[in-house]
């Protein structure tokens, strides 16, 4: 049987999705980055 | 929330500040924090089955009851986000420890993603439930007023003002947050709101069977996915204090040898580099 409020309910689930890949992505990349200029032994979870 | 580092430079510290990429692990990942996310990507996965497949359509609202397993649980670690950002700032009025200050911040920054996602997913829910997709309503208001203050929030963070009076500004800002959350899950018992009541606060819920397990399902998947990107996000503020700090004693130590050879006598060229901008701003006094 086919979903009713089948848009509302893609749209919220893809734009959760969306956003908080996004974020994460940012969050490991700007880690990255920031990894770089800090000595290892300031990275104490390594 | 305890430092991990002293103030006081050492000097390994500032000989290893021009490290090369590759000294240690570049990432914010560890062991525990890679099992987390591969539980957070599994109990999405079961979300996605629980949420959208398993469980059944709502007698009155149709599959747009779908839409709950995202929309509670978002609102919630909305919540949790701003008691840990009030907590924090308490704690860094209180001991001045960086580690409370970044987690405060993280804490924000976190909370104004989960506060787009209520705010979105209750706006696609209304539009299907209430015929609209915004209303001025107490709880929607509320929410709106909690999210603009977290967007203060972080906006006061990122002045370009000294390091210590930002955060404690920003400290006193946070301590607002769980008095607004507390507004925003009375505001549909204190005033008339088109919202519903909570749903599963109270001895006897009003959802059960599969519907209830997908809306546990959806607490614990948004729980981890949380926790995950606090773990990510903290220890991206700690290299953003380092990195600012390391800038610091770098800036300082090539003023205190360039005052140092400056003491030892000043040559014609190094005055005339100085005159023609090209030496270091406000250069060191002779």
């Amino acid at each position: 049987m086919a979903m009713t409020h089948a848009f509302y309910v893609a749209a919220g689930w893809g734009g959760a999705a969306a956003l908080v890949s996004a974020y994460a992505v940012w969050v490991l990349r700007r880690g990255r980055a920031l990894s770089r200029q800090v000595p290892p032994e300031e990275r104490r979870w390594s | 929330m305890t430092p991990t580092t002293s103030s006081t430079p050492t000097a390994s510290t500032e000989a290893a500040a021009g490290l090369p990429a590759g000294a240690g692990p570049a990432h914010t990942g560890s062991r525990a924090s890679r099992v987390l996310g591969i539980l957070a990507l599994g109990s999405l996965a079961l979300l996605a089955l629980y949420g959208l497949v398993w469980s059944p359509a709502d007698a009155e609202m149709a599959d747009s009851v779908r839409l709950m397993y995202i929309h509670v649980p978002a609102a919630s670690f909305l919540y949790t986000g701003c008691f840990i950002t009030t907590v924090a700032s308490a704690m860094w009025l209180r001991r001045r420890t960086p580690g409370w200050d970044a987690l405060a911040g993280t804490s924000a920054e976190i909370s104004l993603v989960f506060a787009a996602i209520t705010l979105g997913t209750g706006s696609l829910w209304g539009r299907p439930t209430w015929g609209t997709y915004w209303t001025w309503d107490a709880r929607l208001t509320a929410t709106a007023l909690l999210t603009a203050l977290l967007i203060g929030y972080l906006a006061l963070r990122r002045l370009d003002v000294d390091p210590s009076a930002r955060s404690t500004r920003a400290a006193v800002l946070g301590l607002l947050l769980v008095p607004n959350v507390i507004i925003v899950n009375r505001s549909v018992e204190w005033w008339r709101s088109l919202h519903q009541e909570s749903t599963l606060v109270k001895l006897d819920p009003t959802i059960e069977g599969d519907m209830l397990v997908a809306l546990m399902v959806g607490f614990l998947a948004v729980g981890l996915v949380f926790t995950w990107l606090l773990v990510h996000r903290f220890r991206v503020a700690w290299l953003e204090y380092q990195s600012e700090r390391l800038d610091l004693d770098a800036a300082l130590a090539e003023r205190r040898a360039e005052a140092a050879r400056g003491g030892l006598g000043r040559s014609p060229d190094r005055r005339h580099d100085g005159a023609a901008g090209g030496g270091r701003a406000g250069g060191a006094p002779a």
